[in-house]
């Protein structure tokens, strides 16, 4: 049965080896705050850190995280960079309907981990692999932005 | 949108004329003090004729014993009881309540309401209602309690209820600067009268401190970026089974037979069962099929995947987009169909016009694809089903939930969890039979059916596809003297109806029939459409087309006369005036009452203005920028955009900026209504681009986010910006605000391709349409 770090805890699940992460995640641990959106990483919904990485957790098969260090949604706040997007996404209220943004606090997390100042094209590579349905682009836009600011303060 | 038909749909209760007196049970809240629960005080049927609020299933009801509970500690607990899809409707009522309570918004706590029509009212969430039909009652709710609060502190302190008046969360008796929190009060305040409608003070717009202000901050907005917000399809209950279900690819298919054997092989699937289809009309049955039950998802999935059933397809694999298509332009192009509004006499206008234009526009089926698929879960325990799910329309499924398990819909609970987005779809609660239904076939245990995204695109209620095509003829001077606008749809009547062949009222409502502008020869034909598919409303649902069609025909006219886009879109609105929308032959006006909410061509003059004001629009662009322009009414709100592009050489095109301006009458949460505009501005983008659904042989060839692409963030202009129009004061009526946003945006942006490029674009997607230069 694979083993695996998930939020600085060891895990050892139960599941099939080629269940995707997302479903290990949601159905074995009822840790339900990573979504299901396309099941084909088409969306983003699904993004966890897999080793500080961005992962589409509906893709990976937990066979292919075993010894690995899993962060997800539940424990982003626990990260310096992610509370501060966190805090940038509530100040300039965000979320519509909010599904998606459990991946897209993911996505930008690690945009801001791996670029501290990033500008609009940079924003619009790392996040255009998640999808929102609301429309809520240019919030999160703004909100990476205020989310860069305070890291660098 | 809903498009309920009366022998379908659970009939209107009998609307009860209690009077209001005193009672003390709880809402199913422990420890709860001042919160008592009635059936709603509702409104007496005396007037012949309702509109509105009134004139919903269930009406409403402003009973503070309902939506509001005050604890011991001061926590007040307010019930919203409209589903929270995104538009912020759990902030906004509530934040109502709370204004005219006097409550202090951090103590306030929210209680999402099961779905009991009888109870609360009208609990249909779409239609852009919420706000419009809620804000009054809501605020009569909040007015009533915290009269008692202050009757409560009166007598406590032995005086007069004029000595005292409401701070924030407190009452004060300022001549001795004594005080009570509400917490102290409640008790004493739940044991008062609750007073009578025509004795509530409101309070004064400058008394309000959240209403109008934009400043309070999403009550769910931590939990959604913290992973803690439960959707539907979060739900979790102990010992829950986990389903997926293998529908018919064609609508009204039926399973001929199917093989398990290698399904059941599959390491925790524990079960395969069938759900019955129904025989048409589609209502919001479920469309049958094979199920998979099992212990997790990905065991449901891949037992799903080993299932081997051989389909009977039935008549509708007949289907095929480009041949459906091919038709409906046959019949847009001949005269005839219904005649659904006729004034002057068109056709004799357009032989003696000075000059005519035709245009045809095509728009595909779109799928409402919320990001959240459609999911629920059911467990019956002592004959009782209760079931969690992303609804849009609790009442109809609990309603329907009760027909399919034979039991009295008070034996079905149905709890309201967030939702991962609607835009329609989660108005037909197909999937909530399905989850209930199949514990039943669990003896009772809870079963999760989750709709995969590849579930959710082959078994929408998919937006109509349709032909709009419009002639028109302007005299010597480029007047506008004769409009003949085709329409032809499938309608959503088809759902409810399957002999249905033509719009209905609030579809022609939807801005065809009533089209505002000053123009003597109008008439408006409605050739036939069969419905092939299951057809349902999606955001905006017939404004979408027909805004497409109309506002795209102003701009090419003002182009071939060589006019301003904007000074002549104005010119066909012609001059303010207040059009009665019967006279207009429309006779649903979104349900609202025709006096009270005239069309007011002022008002949508004024949306013009300003956005074009906003935008500077005409000004100097370099070569390859454009901007185009377009207005609608709709939702009983007026909204006009400015839409500026760049395309480039190679034929690529970006959005540097977008202005969209509202008139919804009083703006209450103005910051929600500006997030709700920005969303509409990228999902009309996204359907403009992007947005198309086809069938082949009856069935949807898309089958996930590569098929069926959605705008990403790349997509997105470089800058949004959203206008409200101020209303005069909180007396005028209430506009809709999720909806009215989407339908300028489309026609707006291909005007900016054309004024851009010189290239029309008149069917959608625009997908790869743009030529390089």
């Amino acid at each position: 049965m694979p083993v695996l770090t998930i939020n600085g805890e060891q895990r050892e699940l139960q599941f099939a080896e080629d269940t995707p992460l997302l479903w290990a995640l949601r159905d074995e641990l009822a840790m339900t705050g990573t979504k299901f959106g396309c099941g084909m990483a088409m969306c983003g919904a699904c993004t966890v850190h897999v080793d500080g990485q961005p992962t589409r957790s509906c893709v990976t098969p937990i066979s292919a995280v075993a010894g690995k260090s899993v962060t997800t949604i539940e424990a982003i706040g626990e990260d310096a960079v992610g509370q501060q997007v966190q805090q940038a996404w509530n100040q300039l209220d965000v979320p519509q309907c909010g599904y998606c943004q459990s991946g897209q606090v993911m996505a930008a997390t690690a945009l801001l981990k791996s670029n501290p100042n990033p500008d609009d094209a940079a924003i619009n590579a790392a996040m255009s692999g998640n999808i929102c349905r609301c429309g809520t682009y240019n919030r999160i836009r703004d909100a990476i932005k205020l989310a860069a600011k305070a890291v660098q303060s | 949108m809903n498009a309920k038909t009366p022998k379908q749909m659970t009939p209107e209760v009998a609307i009860s004329n209690i009077s209001r007196r005193r009672l003390l049970q709880g809402f199913a809240l422990s420890g709860l003090v001042l919160a008592v629960g009635v059936p709603g005080v509702l409104l007496a049927g005396d007037e012949p004729e309702k509109f509105g609020r009134d004139a919903m299933p269930h009406g409403w009801t402003d009973d503070p014993l309902v939506f509001v509970a005050i604890m011991a500690d001061g926590t007040v607990k307010i019930v919203c009881h409209r589903a929270e899809m995104g538009q912020g409707v759990r902030t906004s009522l509530p934040m109502v309540v709370a204004d005219e309570l006097g409550a202090d918004w951090a103590q306030v706590e929210i209680v999402q309401a099961p779905g009991d029509e009888p109870k609360y009212g009208n609990q249909n969430t779409d239609g852009s209602r919420s706000m419009r039909h809620f804000f009054m009652p809501m605020r009569n709710v909040g007015a009533a309690a915290r009269m008692m609060l202050e009757a409560a502190a009166a007598a406590h302190w032995g005086v007069a209820v004029a000595e005292v008046k409401t701070g924030v969360h407190e009452v004060l008796h300022p001549q001795s600067g004594r005080s009570l929190g509400f917490g102290e009060l409640a008790e004493a305040a739940s044991k008062l009268e609750v007073p009578e409608r025509d004795q509530l003070q409101l309070k004064t717009a400058e008394q309000f401190r959240y209403i109008g202000k934009g400043k309070t901050h999403l009550v769910d907005g931590l939990d959604m970026v913290s992973g803690k917000a439960i959707y539907g399809i979060d739900v979790t209950l102990p010992d829950m089974l986990h389903a997926v279900v293998a529908r018919p690819p064609v609508l009204g298919g039926k399973v001929v037979d199917y093989d398990a054997t290698e399904a059941l092989k599959i390491p925790g699937v524990l079960k395969v069962v069938t759900i019955p289809g129904s025989p048409p009309p589609a209502y919001f049955n479920p469309l049958g099929g094979v199920a998979v039950i099992a212990t997790n998802t990905w065991a449901a999935l891949q037992g799903r995947k080993a299932l081997k059933i051989t389909w009977d397809h039935g008549e509708h694999a007949s289907y095929n987009s480009p041949q459906f298509r091919a038709e409906m332009e046959q019949a847009a192009r001949v005269k005839g169909g219904a005649v659904v509004r006729d004034e002057g006499d068109v056709y004799r206008a357009l032989e003696n016009a000075a000059q005519t234009f035709s245009a045809e526009y095509y728009l595909p089926h779109l799928s409402q694809a919320p990001m959240e698929p459609p999911v629920a879960t059911a467990r019956i325990v002592d004959g009782h089903c209760e079931l969690w799910a992303p609804v849009q329309d609790p009442q109809a499924g609990r309603d329907l939930v009760a027909r399919w398990l034979e039991l009295d819909a008070d034996k079905v609970t149905v709890n309201v969890t967030l939702l991962g987005g609607g835009f329609g779809r989660k108005s037909k609660p197909d999937y909530m039979v399905e989850a209930a239904w199949l514990s039943r076939s669990m003896d009772g245990q809870a079963v999760k059916v989750t709709w995969t995204r590849e579930d959710d695109l082959h078994h929408s209620y998919f937006h109509t596809v349709s032909v709009e095509r419009i002639e028109a003829g302007v005299d010597g001077d480029g007047k506008p003297v004769a409009w003949l606008h085709r329409t032809v749809a499938p309608t959503i009547l088809s759902t409810f109806d399957d002999s249905a062949l033509v719009k209905m009222p609030i579809e022609l409502g939807m801005g065809v029939v009533n089209v505002p502008f000053a123009i003597d020869n109008v008439r408006i034909e409605n050739p036939e459409a069969k419905a092939l598919t299951r057809i349902g409303w999606f955001r905006s649902v017939s404004n979408v087309p027909h805004a497409f069609a109309i506002q795209s025909f102003v701009s090419e006219m003002a182009a071939k006369l060589d006019r301003d886009a904007k000074d002549y879109l104005l010119e066909v609105i012609g001059p303010p005036r207040q059009l009665n929308p019967a006279k207009l032959l429309d006779s649903w006006n979104y349900g609202e009452s025709p006096e009270e909410y005239p069309i007011d061509t002022g008002r949508l003059r004024r949306v013009v203005e300003t956005v074009a004001d906003k935008a500077s629009w005409g000004k100097s662009l370099p070569a390859g920028r454009g901007q185009g322009i377009a207005a609608h009414y709709s939702f009983v709100s007026y909204t006009a955009a400015v839409v500026e592009v760049e395309v480039d050489e190679d034929g690529e095109l970006s959005i540097p900026r977008v202005d969209i301006a509202i008139d919804c009458g009083p703006a209450i949460n103005p910051e929600r209504i500006k997030s709700q505009l920005e969303g509409a501005v990228i999902m009309g983008i996204s359907l403009a681009m992007l947005g198309e659904i086809t069938f082949k042989d009856g069935a949807v060839e898309q089958n996930n986010f590569d098929g069926y692409q959605l705008s990403r963030m790349a997509d997105a202009p470089a800058e949004i910006h959203v206008h409200i129009v101020p209303a005069d004061d909180y007396d005028v009526p209430l506009g809709g605000v999720g909806e009215p946003g989407l339908p300028p945006i489309a026609p707006a942006l291909c005007n900016a391709i054309f004024a851009a490029t010189g290239q029309r674009i008149r069917a959608l997607p625009i997908a790869d349409q743009l030529e390089p230069a």
